[in-house]
């Protein structure tokens, strides 16, 4: 473990930032100095203080504090809409890699279908046509991934299909569910695993963008998104505090998935190192 | 070549026709029945029919996709449900708006990434690349609508040097054209700059590691020819296509940054629509921009195909 991370400094680096992360969004109910939906009109609108460090809203809410807590609603999109595009994704790519054929032929088409809406577009017409709600918003930004671990997933498999442990597995009888899912899957999951984390990115920016314009979790709810959509009618009067705590939340969120899906992916697939 | 177009364009059918499904089904998915998005306020059983009727929701839904589809291939749209303005008319009218800070935005990416993208890459791990590295990092993970409040908060209300937001059409005032276009411009390149610069460097990179750039440096060309003349020819083709594809996505960009500087643009108008359920303009966008990136890969695909001579034409592509 110790040697690893002195090899790979990056994901020692990428590591200790998402960790961070993950701890912020465990322990907003110690780390958050005030309850993030409690209106307290006396502070409202104070500009950064020691009691109230990232300053107050309109309604005297601690911006520390629901920065704090925004993270959790980020990081929650962030892994089940990766998780909905990851599990989808994978097994069709599976299927279709390892049968080939018509069913091959059909999957890939729609998946095509679905490469062909820039992927915001297509997050904000799902999420704006089942109704704004977080719920909705995750199975947008999951649906819009799905076709990345698929074609991931099929190349692999088609790739795999042909190396010789496999034709060796198919020679002792093992049944093709038997071998896509314990010879082909475990020999292709360090791609997945990269490309799963770059994913989280994404999702956590689209999941701010789509709160940004009124399509994620709904108030009083703190997020990141919504809350600086909220802050711009402040800011012709210059009370600018209140979209710092949001805005920095999810640029250091996407940063440290990115920097670490990077890390990784220089360490686990050096044949990858090029592209993107 | 021909035979390579001709594949490629039969390829598409069937994914334009399952494009225009999805767009379709996008608008029957809303829970409840379709006719309440159309009927307002409205909610007289007798009114109600009447509508259904009026928009055809009374037909099995093949024959409703097949009268949809019917009028938009005819360029008819329907009509918005705010405005009663048929939706042609209201995107036309404000695809200039788009392309104006869109065109802007790509120029100001490509240009800038072009320098610093072939200067990083000249000089790996100099000052500069470790600034633009960072910076290709930073752009990326930075929400372009944070990025565009703080610019307003700096070069609008702090130091007022440009106007918050807002359009003025170019024929109308060219200097105030101008002064309006400036921030929406920055916020929309940043992303796709970081983009590019990190692929120009990347793939000159590449090309540096090649054998014909040995050849040229040990023939002895000056190190300005061999960038120049050699290198960054064959190192840009990765980069047309990333171009291209920004092309093909300028309404999915120009959605967050029209929103924030009131910019009377396509990507407003989805904005508005949706939040006023205003389906017919919000599926004629969604189709717009489907159909916009599809044309774009295609584009694409095809001048990669004549400007790498080592793809063939007849290999298979999955």
């Amino acid at each position: 473990m110790i040697w690893y991370a002195r090899r790979h400094p990056r994901i020692l680096v990428g590591g200790t930032l998402v960790l961070l992360l993950v701890l912020v969004a465990l322990l907003a109910p110690v780390l958050a100095p005030y309850d993030p939906t409690v209106v307290q009109m006396s502070v409202s609108l104070d500009p950064p203080s020691s009691a109230h460090w990232l300053g107050t809203d309109d309604l005297g809410r601690d911006v520390l504090s629901r920065t704090i807590w925004g993270s959790r609603i980020s990081l929650s999109v962030g892994l089940i809409a990766v998780a909905i595009g990851l599990g989808v994704g994978v097994s069709l790519g599976l299927v279709a890699g390892y049968l080939g054929g018509l069913v091959d032929l059909l999957a890939m088409r729609v998946i095509d279908a679905l490469l062909a809406f820039p992927a915001l577009i297509l997050a904000i017409s799902i999420t704006a046509a089942l109704g704004p709600q977080l719920q909705n918003a995750m199975i947008a930004i999951g649906v819009v991934a799905i076709p990345l671990y698929t074609r991931l997933t099929r190349g692999q498999v088609l790739a795999a299909r042909e190396r010789e442990y496999v034709l060796a597995a198919r020679t002792i009888g093992a049944s093709a569910r038997r071998i896509v899912l314990r010879h082909i899957f475990p020999n292709i999951t360090n791609p997945l695993v990269v490309q799963a984390t770059l994913s989280i990115a994404f999702a956590i920016l689209a999941e701010a963008t789509l709160s940004f314009l009124g399509l994620g979790a709904q108030p009083p709810t703190p997020t990141w998104g919504a809350d600086i959509n909220y802050s711009q009618r402040y800011l012709a009067n210059l009370k600018w505090w209140m979209s710092v705590g949001p805005g920095v939340g999810i640029f250091l969120a996407v940063f440290a998935f990115n920097y670490f899906g990077d890390a990784l992916r220089d360490a686990l697939d050096p044949r990858l190192r090029r592209a993107g | 070549m021909t035979a390579y177009v001709i594949r490629r364009l039969l390829l598409m059918v069937p994914v334009a026709f399952l494009v225009t499904v999805i767009v379709f089904a996008l608008v029957r998915l809303s829970p409840g029945d379709p006719v309440l998005v159309y009927a307002g306020e409205e909610r007289d059983p007798v009114s109600l029919d009447a509508l259904r009727k009026a928009y055809g929701l009374d037909q099995p839904m093949p024959v409703q996709y097949a009268v949809w589809i019917g009028h938009a291939v005819q360029g008819d749209l329907g009509r918005s449900l705010r405005t009663t303005q048929p939706v042609r008319e209201a995107i036309l009218e404000r695809v200039p708006a788009t392309l104006l800070l869109g065109g802007t935005a790509l120029l100001l990416s490509i240009s800038v990434a072009l320098v610093v993208g072939t200067l990083s890459a000249v000089k790996p791990n100099s000052p500069l690349d470790l600034l633009a590295t960072g910076f290709t990092l930073a752009g990326v993970s930075l929400p372009n609508f944070f990025l565009g409040l703080i610019l307003i908060l700096l070069f609008s209300l702090v130091v007022r040097v440009f106007p918050p937001g807002g359009y003025v059409a170019i024929a109308a005032d060219p200097g105030d054209a101008l002064r309006h276009l400036v921030l929406p411009a920055i916020t929309l390149a940043t992303a796709s700059m970081a983009v590019n610069v990190r692929q120009v460097r990347s793939s000159l990179l590449d090309v540096f590691g090649q054998e014909y750039i040995r050849t040229a440096r040990a023939k002895g060309l000056g190190e300005t020819r061999v960038v120049f003349r050699h290198a960054l020819k064959n190192a840009l083709i990765p980069v047309v296509t990333i171009i291209g594809l920004q092309i093909g996505a300028i309404i999915e960009g120009a959605i967050i940054t029209e929103t924030i500087f009131f910019w009377p643009g396509v990507g407003r108008l989805a904005v508005d629509s949706i939040g006023g359920r205003d389906y017919p303009v919000v599926q004629a966008i969604v189709l717009l921009s489907a159909l916009s990136f599809m044309a774009s890969t295609l584009v694409v695909d095809l001048l990669y195909a004549t400007l790498d001579p080592r793809i063939s034409f007849s290999g298979s592509r999955a």
